[in-house]
């Protein structure tokens, strides 16, 4: 089966395990193409997309942009800091404005969680999620069990514990998830103000202590600490944080075996990852970098590809 | 359902060794050819062709597998997306002459996809395209084979299956067959 079962990507729950393969399969075949001397098809070439930027964003926005313009799509960016939003212009008509236009895919990342479901009930493009609030950041997940698969093989039975901010992570939800149907085991590790109540219920070990966490996993994948959405202090200091969940060489050293160390970015160098950790050969943060490309590449292509 | 062979295995052998003749006959020593075989089943030919260029003149030629998938012009056009296969070329075909190989040439829109998806790894001296079939009467765009097995008066009513042994087939052979209404 070469299509997916949706017509959207708003969120890794919403996937199908047979669907992450195919995503994941038809990522192989654009990271190859990514690595050719010329580094375009034109499969997209009659699409339009529309990347909607309400949030910040460096890595997931000019990744999106790459994949769109790598595909042959045209692509138009927006972001909400110099836009209309600022005069009081709602989600729908902003992007029904967008949409008069004559686009036909919009990739958007928005502060509130659902806001993409929102607007996939509401408007007739396909609806990209590029992270909504503290809910779901799928493409994320993608690259990662991608990356994953690529240093480790298939993922079933395999262990990865992610760690950090697990209470303001949309890129843990989405992981969790994605994992979970590529049929990994999936470890939480964090201070226990920074763990949601009850993600046990999400069928994932809990542990506080982030040696024992790193001597159980295969991978991990570790966090930043999300100041920004933090309304209160979560622990007393950065300083204190780092003393008891940063990840060191020494640490890694200190296992008896060797562990794929992954981080979303942008790293808090001297926070949860020291650099010594962050250059070292266990990190493969920049191949995950590479591989989003190739993800986003698949994702759009396979949602665009169903009869116009 | 109507079924006939047209090639059976001693024919495609004997077509292969002819085909290996009029490439060293035009190429000489391969020192600047290169093969492409089109995904998904050009590949089992151009295995075959390299193995018996091998045999016969002791020269391992340059070969690749190349999928035009994200090349093809029915995208978007057909329910869903046809699956990707492997692209496999590890070098550059940058003033090469390319010899891009097929099963069965049908409507050349494929071979077009092809061409589109060869010029990503460079501009070629020259092209050439080989097919074991080459179905005369049902072509969309102008493009003609170099080299050809068989050349066959089919209509659009009918299929050309080519079973390979090394594929769990009985034996290499080519057939007709209707399609089912």
């Amino acid at each position: 089966m070469s299509q997916l079962s949706t017509r959207h990507l708003l969120g890794i729950k919403d996937l199908t395990s047979a669907d992450i393969q195919l995503i994941l399969e038809t990522a192989e075949n654009f990271k190859e193409v990514i690595n050719r001397p010329i580094k375009k098809v034109p499969s997209l070439r009659d699409i339009t997309i529309a990347n909607i930027f309400f949030e910040n964003s460096t890595r997931t926005r000019l990744s999106f942009e790459l994949a769109e313009k790598r595909l042959s799509a045209d692509v138009v960016n927006f972001s909400s800091s110099n836009s209309s939003v600022k005069k009081g212009e709602t989600l729908v008509d902003t992007v029904n404005n967008i949409l008069s236009m004559k686009v036909d895919m919009v990739v958007m990342r928005h502060s509130s969680p659902g806001a993409p479901h929102f607007l996939a009930r509401n408007v007739k493009a396909n609806i990209v999620n590029a992270g909504d609030g503290t809910h779901e950041h799928p493409t994320q997940a993608l690259l990662d069990a991608f990356s994953m698969r690529e240093k480790l093989g298939d993922l079933q039975g395999k262990k990865v514990a992610i760690i950090g901010d697990i209470l303001h992570s949309r890129v843990a939800l989405s992981n969790i998830f994605c994992l979970q149907k590529l049929g990994a085991e999936v470890m939480v590790c964090g201070p226990i103000t920074l763990l949601p109540k009850h993600i046990e219920s999400l069928g994932v070990k809990v542990e506080l202590d982030v040696r024992k966490a790193l001597a159980w996993c295969d991978v991990a994948n570790v966090l930043r600490i999300q100041l920004e959405r933090q309304q209160i202090k979560y622990f007393p200091s950065l300083r204190e944080y780092s003393l008891y969940y940063g990840i060191n060489k020494k640490m890694l050293e200190e296992l008896d075996k060797e562990i794929v160390v992954m981080h979303p970015g942008p790293i808090n160098r001297g926070v949860e990852l020291s650099s010594d950790v962050a250059d070292s050969d266990h990190a493969i943060i920049l191949q995950q970098v590479e591989n989003g490309v190739a993800v986003r590449m698949a994702v759009l292509y396979l949602l665009a590809g169903v009869r116009a | 359902m109507q079924k006939r062979l047209v090639l059976n295995q001693q024919q495609i052998q004997i077509i292969l060794k002819r085909f290996c003749h009029q490439l060293i006959e035009n190429h000489d020593n391969f020192e600047n050819t290169v093969l492409l075989g089109l995904q998904p089943r050009g590949i089992i030919l151009l295995d075959r062709i390299v193995e018996e260029l091998e045999k016969i003149s002791g020269v391992k030629v340059p070969a690749g597998y190349l999928d035009a998938t994200f090349h093809r012009d029915d995208f978007r056009r057909r329910d869903f997306p046809l699956k990707a296969n492997e692209t496999k070329i590890d070098f550059l075909v940058e003033g090469k002459k390319v010899i891009l190989v097929d099963d069965v040439l049908y409507k050349g829109r494929s071979v077009r996809a092809a061409m589109d998806a060869m010029i990503a790894f460079g501009r070629p001296q020259k092209v050439e395209l080989m097919v074991l079939v080459d179905r005369k009467l049902t072509r969309d765009y102008p493009i003609m084979p170099d080299y050809f097995g068989i050349r066959v008066n089919t209509i659009d009513t009918q299929y050309v299956v080519v079973e390979w042994a090394s594929q769990g087939q009985p034996e290499d052979a080519v057939w007709i067959t209707e399609k089912e209404k």
